[in-house]
C-alpha cells in the first residue's frame, strides 16, 4: 500500500464515515428520548435513495402509498379522540394524516417532477419519506411505548423486516444509483476529491451542526433532551412524550432518508441495503454508549474507516472484521457501565 | 393430569402414523416444522426462560450443518480428520465446534447486560454469516452438495418420510429433556434468572453459570437442527444461517409462547405453515417473486407484541384446562435434608468493624460497627435513608465496603461474592419482595434450598436425581408450613397480598437452613394477627440458636422482640443498646421526631 491508496481508502473512510456519523446521532437520539433501538433506521435509508430513484424515473414511489395508507390509518386511530377534543385538533390531524399525503400525491402524478432539478427532487421525496417516521411512531411504538427496551427491540427487528418486505415490493430486488449532485473534482496534492465526496461531508458536518443549535436553542429541542434525560420528569413538566416521540422519529427519519439520497450517487443501493448501513451506524453508537452525540459520531468515522482499509486487505472479510468489532466494544461498555437492576 | 396425557397420547399417535397417510407435501412440512422447533425450543429455555434474547441462532444451525457438510464432503482430509469424515463424525465435530464457539461467545456476551445482549448476537450472527459465505473451503456463497445421506447400519434415509421419524424422535426427547431440566433444582436455578441476579445470588445460584448452561444448551439444540437439516437436503448453502432466518427462530419461540416448551413447536407450525401459504399468496398477489412474506410475519409479530406478549400457547391452553396438579402432603414425607450444626448460644456469628461505603461523594454508611451472636435478635433502625439497606448489601457480600471489614463466622467475608457468604450459612429476605410472581410458592421456597442439593442439568435433564428433588421440596413444604403457609403451597406467589409474600421470603431464606437470618423489614404489610404470629415464629428460632439481624420501622414490633437495638443515621451509627434504653436516647429522640433549634 503506497500513501496513494492509503489516502484514497481514507478518503472512502471518511465519505462512508460521515454516513454512518449521521445515523449513529439518530439512533442515539431515538434511544435517548423513546428507549427503542431504532433496527429501522437503515430501511429510512433505502427508502430515501429509492423513492428519489422512482421519482427521476418517472414512477410514483411505493413510498407514497405507504404514507397515503398510513395516515389514513393514524386517522382513523385517533379520529375519535380528536373528535372529542374540538374542531382544530380534528381539523389538524386530518390536514396532516389526509390531506398532506394527498396533495403530495398531486403533486408526484400531476406536476412530472421527472423533469425537476435534482434538488426539488430530493426534497419532494424528503416530504414524502420523513413523515413516515411520526405515523409508524404512532402506530407501532406508541402503543406499547411503556414496555421493556427488550419489548421494544423486538418490535424493531419485527418492523425493520415488515419494511424490507415492503421496500422489496415497492422497489424491486435491482440495485439503484442516482446521478451524482455535482460532476465537479478537485485535485488535492494528487489526490482527486470528487465533488459528491464534498456534498457529502459538507451535508453531514451541516446536519450536525443544525442538530446542535435545534437541541441547544429550540424549545423543542430542550424538551427533548429532557425527555431523554427522564421520561417521568418531562412529563410533570407538561411535555408530551407522545409529542417528543413522533419529534424524535421525525428526526430520524429526516436524517436517514437524507443519508440515503446523499450515498445514493457513490453505492448502489438495494432495497435492503439499508440494513447494513444502519447497523454499522449502530456499531458507531454503541461505541458512544447510545449515550453520547460526539463519541458515537467519533465512532462511526472509525468504523467508515476500518471499513474501507480493511475493503483493501480482505475484502471478502469486511462484514466480518467491522461486526466482530462491536463485541469487545459492547464487552467494554457492559462493563463500564454500572447496571442497575430494574425494580420490579 | 390424565387428560393431557390423553391429548399428548393421541397427537403422539397421529404423529407416528403421518408418514403412512399423508401426501409428500405434508411430509416436507412437517419434517421442516421439527427442524425449527428445535432451534425454537433452544430460545424458548434461553429467552422465554432464562430471559437472554437471542437473534443469533441460525449461526449454530450453520455451524452444526456446515461441520457435518465440510467432514463428509472434503476430498483431501488430513490423517487426524479422517475417521470423522461420515455424518456420525460430522454430527460429534458439530457438536464440539458449537460448543466450542458458543462458550467463547457466551463468554463475551453473555455478561451483557440489559440490551447489550441482543445487540451483541446481532452482530455475531451477521459476522458468522459472513464468514460462513466467505471461506473457500466452504464453498462461498455456492455452498456444499453431495452430502451423503445418514445411515443406520445397512439403511439409509434417502426418504423424507424416513427421516420423518428420525427429526421428530429427536425433537420428543429434546422436548422430554427440556422439560425434565426446568422441573428440577437447576430448572429452578434458570428459572430464577429472570428475577435478577441480585436475588438468585443471595440464595447461592451461579447465575453466569446458569447463562451459560442456557446459552449451551440452545447452541447444541441449534446445531444439531443444522445436522439434521445438511442431512435431509444434501446439500447447504449460507442462506439459511442468515440473521434474518435468525430473527425468524426468535419470532417462533414469542408467537408461540416464549415461556412454554410446547409454545416452541406451536410457533414453528405457525410460522412455517403461514410461510408456505404467504410464498404462494403474496406473489400472485403482487405480481412479482420474492420473500414478500417477511411482511407478514413482521406484522403478526407486532400484533402479538401489542395484544398478547405471551404467545399463542397460553391462549390455546386455556381451552383445555389441565387438572392441577396437587401434590398429596404425603408426596412430602421424604427423609428430611441433613441440616447444619447450631453454634452454642451466645457464639459470635456476625461482627461489622468500622465498616464505610461511599458512593461518589456521599457516605452512605460511615464506620459502621455491630456484631450478632447466635441465638439473639438485634435490630437495625432508623429514619429512610438512614443507609441501613446498603449496611445489608455489605454484609451480603452485593457490594463491597469501601473500607473497613466484616467477619462472618470468624471469617473476613467483604469482598467475597453473596454466593459464597450465602453458602457459610447467611441468609436474608428482600425490602422490596424478590419472588418469582408465576412459580408457586412451593417452588419459590425451595430456590432458597439451591445450595443443599448437588445434582446438575445432565442429571435433571434424564430425571435421575429424583430422590433428591423430593428432599428438597419436602424440605421446602416444611418451611411453608413452619412459616404458616402450608394451605398456599401450589398459589402462584405472584397471587399472594403483599404482606404474605414477605412471608414466602422468610420461607425461602429458612429453606437455606441459615445460621444468620437477616431480613428487612419483614412486618411491613403485615396484619396484627400476622404480625404477632411473625414474632412468635422469630422468638422460636432465636431460642433455636439462630442468629437475627432485622430491619423494621414498625417500633412496638422492634421493641417487644429484639435483645438489643443500634439506631442509624445519616449512615452512623448514633446509639445501640437494650430497647428500653433506646427508646430513652435523646439523640434517638431527635432523630425520629426533629430537634428544637
Amino acid at each position: 500500500m503506497d500513501l496513494q491508496i492509503a489516502l484514497l481508502l481514507g478518503q472512502d473512510g471518511v465519505v462512508n464515515g460521515a454516513i454512518y456519523a449521521l445515523l449513529a446521532l439518530a439512533l442515539v437520539l431515538v434511544f435517548a428520548v423513546t428507549r427503542v433501538i431504532f433496527i429501522p433506521q437503515g430501511e429510512f435509508v433505502a427508502y430515501g435513495a429509492l423513492t428519489l430513484v422512482s421519482l427521476q424515473a418517472g414512477h410514483a414511489p411505493g413510498t407514497l402509498w405507504l404514507m397515503l395508507v398510513l395516515g389514513a390509518a393514524v386517522a382513523a386511530i385517533d379520529g375519535p379522540a380528536a373528535w372529542r377534543q374540538g374542531r382544530r385538533r380534528l381539523a389538524g390531524l386530518l390536514g396532516r394524516q389526509l390531506l398532506y399525503p394527498f396533495v403530495i400525491a398531486a403533486l408526484v402524478l400531476g406536476a412530472a417532477p421527472r423533469d425537476w432539478p435534482v434538488l426539488l427532487q430530493v426534497a419532494l421525496a424528503l416530504v414524502i419519506v420523513v413523515p413516515l417516521g411520526p405515523q409508524l411512531y404512532r402506530l407501532i411504538y406508541q402503543p406499547v411505548a411503556e414496555a421493556s427496551v427488550l419489548v421494544l427491540l423486538i418490535v424493531s427487528v419485527a418492523l425493520h423486516l415488515a419494511l424490507v418486505g415492503l421496500g422489496l415490493l415497492f422497489f424491486g430486488a435491482e440495485g439503484s444509483r442516482t446521478p451524482a449532485f455535482s460532476e465537479a473534482s478537485f485535485e488535492v496534492g494528487g489526490l482527486t476529491v470528487s465533488g459528491q465526496s464534498l456534498w457529502v461531508i459538507g451535508a453531514s458536518a451541516l446536519l450536525i451542526v443544525a442538530l446542535y443549535v435545534f437541541f441547544e436553542k429550540s424549545l423543542y429541542g430542550k424538551a427533548l433532551r429532557a425527555t431523554a434525560i427522564n421520561r417521568a420528569g418531562a412529563r410533570l413538566m407538561g411535555i408530551s412524550t407522545t409529542l417528543a416521540g413522533k419529534l424524535t422519529f421525525l428526526l430520524a427519519a429526516a436524517i436517514g432518508a437524507l443519508s440515503g439520497i446523499l450515498i445514493a450517487p457513490i453505492t448502489t443501493i438495494y432495497y435492503d441495503t439499508g440494513f447494513l448501513v444502519g447497523l454499522k451506524g449502530f456499531v458507531g453508537a454503541i461505541v458512544g454508549g447510545l449515550a453520547s452525540y460526539p463519541v458515537a459520531a467519533a465512532g462511526a468515522l472509525l468504523v467508515g474507516l476500518l471499513e474501507s482499509f480493511s475493503s483493501f486487505w480482505a475484502s471478502a472479510f469486511k462484514e466480518v472484521i467491522v461486526f466482530t468489532l462491536i463485541i469487545p466494544v459492547l464487552v467494554w461498555r457492559s462493563l463500564t457501565t454500572r447496571y442497575v437492576e430494574e425494580e420490579e | 393430569m390424565s387428560r393431557q396425557r390423553l391429548i399428548l397420547g393421541v397427537a403422539l399417535a397421529l404423529l407416528a402414523l403421518g408418514p403412512l397417510v399423508l401426501p409428500e407435501f405434508y411430509i416436507t412440512l412437517l419434517n421442516y416444522i421439527g427442524l425449527y422447533a428445535l432451534v425454537a425450543l433452544g430460545l424458548v429455555l434461553l429467552t422465554g426462560v432464562g430471559g437472554l434474547t437471542s437473534f443469533g441462532q441460525a449461526a449454530f444451525v450453520g455451524l452444526g450443518a456446515y461441520a457435518t457438510a465440510a467432514l463428509t464432503t472434503a476430498t483431501a482430509l488430513p490423517a487426524w480428520l479422517a475417521p470423522l469424515a461420515n455424518p456420525w463424525g460430522g454430527l460429534l465435530a458439530g457438536l464440539l465446534l458449537t460448543a466450542l464457539v458458543a462458550l467463547l461467545l457466551g463468554l463475551l456476551t453473555l455478561r451483557l447486560s440489559g440490551h447489550y445482549l441482543p445487540l451483541g448476537t446481532i452482530a455475531w450472527g451477521i459476522s458468522l454469516y459472513f464468514l460462513f459465505g466467505n471461506l473457500e473451503f466452504l464453498g462461498g456463497h455456492t455452498g456444499i452438495s453431495g452430502i451423503p445421506p445418514l445411515r443406520f447400519g445397512g439403511f439409509e434415509l434417502r426418504d423424507g418420510r424416513h427421516f420423518y421419524y428420525l427429526i421428530w424422535v429427536v425433537l420428543l426427547a429434546a422436548v422430554w429433556l427440556t422439560s425434565n431440566l426446568l422441573d428440577s433444582r437447576a430448572g429452578r436455578a434458570i428459572r430464577a434468572l429472570k428475577g435478577g441476579a441480585l436475588m438468585a445470588e443471595a440464595m447461592g445460584i451461579d447465575t453466569g453459570r446458569a447463562k451459560m448452561v442456557i446459552f449451551l444448551i440452545a447452541a447444541l439444540f441449534a446445531c444439531l437442527s443444522g445436522w439434521l437439516y445438511a442431512h435431509l437436503q444434501r446439500f447447504v448453502n449460507p442462506t439459511p444461517f442468515g440473521l434474518h432466518i435468525g430473527i425468524e427462530y426468535l419470532f417462533m419461540a414469542v408467537i408461540g409462547g416464549a415461556a412454554h416448551v410446547w409454545g416452541a413447536l406451536l410457533g414453528a407450525a405457525v410460522i412455517t405453515v403461514l410461510k408456505q401459504w404467504l410464498q404462494d399468496l403474496l406473489p400472485q398477489l403482487f405480481g412479482a417473486t420474492g420473500n414478500f412474506e417477511v411482511i407478514g410475519f413482521g406484522l403478526l409479530m407486532i400484533f402479538m407484541l401489542h395484544r398478547a406478549r405471551e404467545g399463542l400457547w397460553p391462549w390455546l391452553t386455556r381451552w383445555f384446562p389441565a387438572s392441577a396438579r396437587r401434590p398429596a402432603s404425603a408426596e412430602f414425607a421424604a427423609e428430611p435434608l441433613p441440616a447444619r450444626a447450631v453454634p452454642p448460644a451466645g457464639t459470635p456469628l456476625l461482627e461489622v468493624k468500622d465498616a464505610v461505603k461511599q458512593f461518589g461523594g456521599l457516605v452512605a454508611n460511615d464506620r459502621m460497627s455491630l456484631g450478632v451472636a447466635s441465638g439473639e435478635i438485634l435490630a437495625l433502625i432508623g429514619p429512610n435513608g438512614a443507609g441501613k439497606s446498603t449496611l445489608f448489601n455489605l454484609i451480603t457480600g452485593v457490594d463491597p465496603p469501601t473500607s473497613g471489614e466484616v467477619r462472618f463466622l470468624g471469617e473476613r467475608v467483604d469482598g467475597r461474592s453473596s454466593r459464597a457468604i450465602a453458602r457459610m450459612g447467611m441468609s436474608r429476605t428482600f425490602q422490596h419482595v424478590r419472588l418469582l410472581p408465576g412459580m408457586s410458592v412451593l417452588e419459590n421456597v425451595a430456590l432458597g434450598a439451591h445450595l443443599r442439593g448437588r445434582h446438575g442439568v445432565p442429571a435433571a435433564m434424564l430425571h435421575l436425581e429424583r430422590a433428591e428433588e423430593g428432599r428438597l421440596l419436602a424440605e421446602a413444604a416444611r418451611q411453608c408450613a413452619r412459616v404458616g403457609l402450608g394451605e398456599h403451597l401450589h398459589d402462584a406467589a405472584g397471587s399472594l397480598p403483599l404482606g404474605k409474600q414477605r412471608i414466602v421470603e422468610i420461607a425461602r431464606a429458612l429453606a437455606a437452613d441459615p445460621c444468620l437470618l437477616l431480613l428487612d423489614e419483614p412486618a411491613a404489610g403485615l396484619r396484627f394477627l400476622e404480625k404477632r404470629s411473625l414474632a412468635e415464629l422469630l422468638r422460636q428460632l432465636r431460642a433455636g440458636g439462630m442468629g437475627i439481624l432485622l430491619v423494621e420501622h414498625d417500633m412496638e414490633f422492634v421493641m417487644d422482640l429484639a435483645d438489643r437495638v443500634v439506631v442509624m443515621e445519616f449512615g452512623k451509627k448514633i446509639a445501640a443498646g437494650l430497647p428500653r434504653e433506646v427508646q430513652s436516647d435523646p439523640a434517638v429522640i431527635e432523630a425520629y421526631l426533629g430537634g428544637v433549634d
